[in-house]
């Protein structure tokens, strides 16, 4: 017998209202109208398949969970087959329940202001045009392998003071952490001891030659007493910020991109009013949020009249929200327009997410820089457009052909 | 002739997602953690009452209120 742990395989559903499962690949092609069943068939469903977990799928549902932290605890943000030990210091502020959270997050929120991210603007445009020089010239291209993937992770790499040059090794740690971790502990574990030893090392050569990143940022931070923060603590949020800032924004991007390749409507159109670009961003992010959080229910109680029960997990759908109707007149359509848009894609409540501003900007800068040099584009049909699975949706594979069409 | 608007930031409420300093920069600002409140006293200057319905309807925390007076 192997001592290597081997992932689960799990059965296709075929019950989605009593035995749903987020990694189905009915699922990762194509939620949406796997969440409109649900959604008119309850405010929250349950499966027992990772080891028991709730799907609310209404706005209201999903608001009233992430306003609740006495019920609902981050101690664990992921369903997975299993639930690993919690670590006090896993990744604060985002696994911090209060009264941690509050001065854990109050910590990391200067450095990510609108007013930082205007600084960190020019270095992401210049990114943006790095990459698309390297395939202007070609007639088909893989965006999400040769665009999208590559400006938040040499973005965050820029903030943290680490090299761009290792991108890769980043984006590998995540694929394990988010994706194959789900259902292989061993994996997720591997990724977690890498990524803390690269960090462990990048944190002892600033303790001889202190530098003005992120990192040092963290390592000079005092609580209210004046003391400075345990090792473990930066070492935590710096893994949050790292897998936080990678594939959540790159997702975006990516649908976005694959929303403005098959409507060259909306694509010629913000072509015509770039203005309207940062619109159009709250419309794609409503409408293909890429991040499902997740919570552990601490205290039995109700939710939109739905009893949950301690012990399970609730995978907190904001993509889910985005999408309700009575939230949302033509929640199903993309209305790049829209001007109401009080969408839950950064999330709700105390956990919203520190990165906003960054992915708002990443996201406007990387359809810019697109749109003016690459104005006509679209699927590739003879490619296969493939999504992620779990955690953060988002295209992982977007076949593309540049130029117009013959 | 039209009532006087004003609008004002719930501080408990705010998350600071920010989108009412970029739908509407001259009726808020944002302090060093990104948190809003609004500008000044609040008063909605004429010609901007378009930018504090936009901004009270696109918070995400439900945090803006616009007060006609």
């Amino acid at each position: 017998m192997s001592d290597v742990s081997q992932p689960a395989a799990h059965p296709p559903v075929t019950d989605w209202v009593h035995d749903f499962d987020h990694t189905d690949p009915q699922w990762t092609d194509d939620p949406f109208p796997i969440w409109d069943e649900l959604r008119a068939t309850s405010p929250v469903v349950h499966t027992n398949r990772f080891l028991g977990c709730y799907l609310p799928t209404t706005y209201e549902a999903v608001r009233e969970i992430a306003n609740d932290t006495e019920h609902f605890s981050s101690r664990r943000i992921i369903v997975r087959d299993v639930r690993p030990e919690i670590n006090r210091n896993a990744a604060p502020p985002i696994t911090s329940d209060p009264p941690e959270h509050k001065p854990a997050k109050q910590l990391l929120l200067p450095p990510f202001t609108p007013d930082a991210m205007k600084k960190l603007e020019p270095r992401v445009r210049a990114i943006c045009n790095e990459l698309i020089d390297e395939f202007i010239a070609e007639k088909s291209v893989d965006a999400a392998a040769r665009y999208t993937k590559h400006i938040p992770v040499r973005a965050i790499a820029h903030m943290l003071g680490i090299p761009e040059g290792d991108s890769d090794l980043f984006v590998g740690w995540i694929h394990m952490i988010l994706e194959l971790g789900i259902k292989d502990e061993t994996k997720l574990l591997q990724a977690v001891q890498e990524m803390s030893a690269y960090f462990s090392a990048q944190i002892e050569a600033r303790k001889t030659k202190p530098t003005d990143d992120l990192i040092s940022y963290l390592m000079n931070a005092r609580d209210k007493q004046g003391n400075p923060l345990e090792d473990s603590h930066v070492l935590g949020s710096l893994r949050l910020l790292l897998i936080a800032g990678i594939d959540t924004t790159w997702s975006a991007i990516g649908s976005s991109l694959w929303h403005l390749a098959k409507t060259p409507a909306d694509r010629d159109r913000l072509i015509a009013e770039p203005e309207l670009i940062p619109t159009a961003v709250e419309e794609l992010l409503r409408a293909y949020s890429p991040v499902t959080m997740a919570r552990e229910v601490v205290k039995e109680t109700t939710i939109s009249g739905c009893p949950v029960k301690a012990g399970n997990m609730v995978l907190l759908s904001f993509p889910a929200a985005n999408r309700d109707p009575k939230m949302f007149p033509d929640a199903d359509k993309v209305v790049i327009d829209r001007r109401e848009n009080r969408h839950a894609a950064f999330g709700l409540g105390i956990h919203r997410c520190i990165g906003s501003n960054l992915a708002r900007m990443e996201m406007q800068v990387a359809l810019e820089e697109w749109l003016k040099r690459i104005p006509d584009f679209r699927l590739d049909l003879a490619g296969t457009v493939t999504w992620s699975q779990g955690t953060v949706r988002g295209p992982r594979q977007l076949p593309f052909l540049l130029g117009k069409a013959m | 002739m039209t009532e006087r608007l004003k609008v004002h930031v719930d501080p408990d409420k705010c998350q600071g997602h920010a989108r009412c300093k970029a739908l509407a920069p001259e009726l808020f600002e944002l302090d060093e953690y990104g948190n809003a409140h609004e500008a000044g006293d609040g008063i909605v200057p004429p010609g901007l009452e378009d930018k504090a319905w936009l901004a009270k309807s696109n918070c995400p925390e439900i945090a803006i209120d616009v007060i006609e007076e």
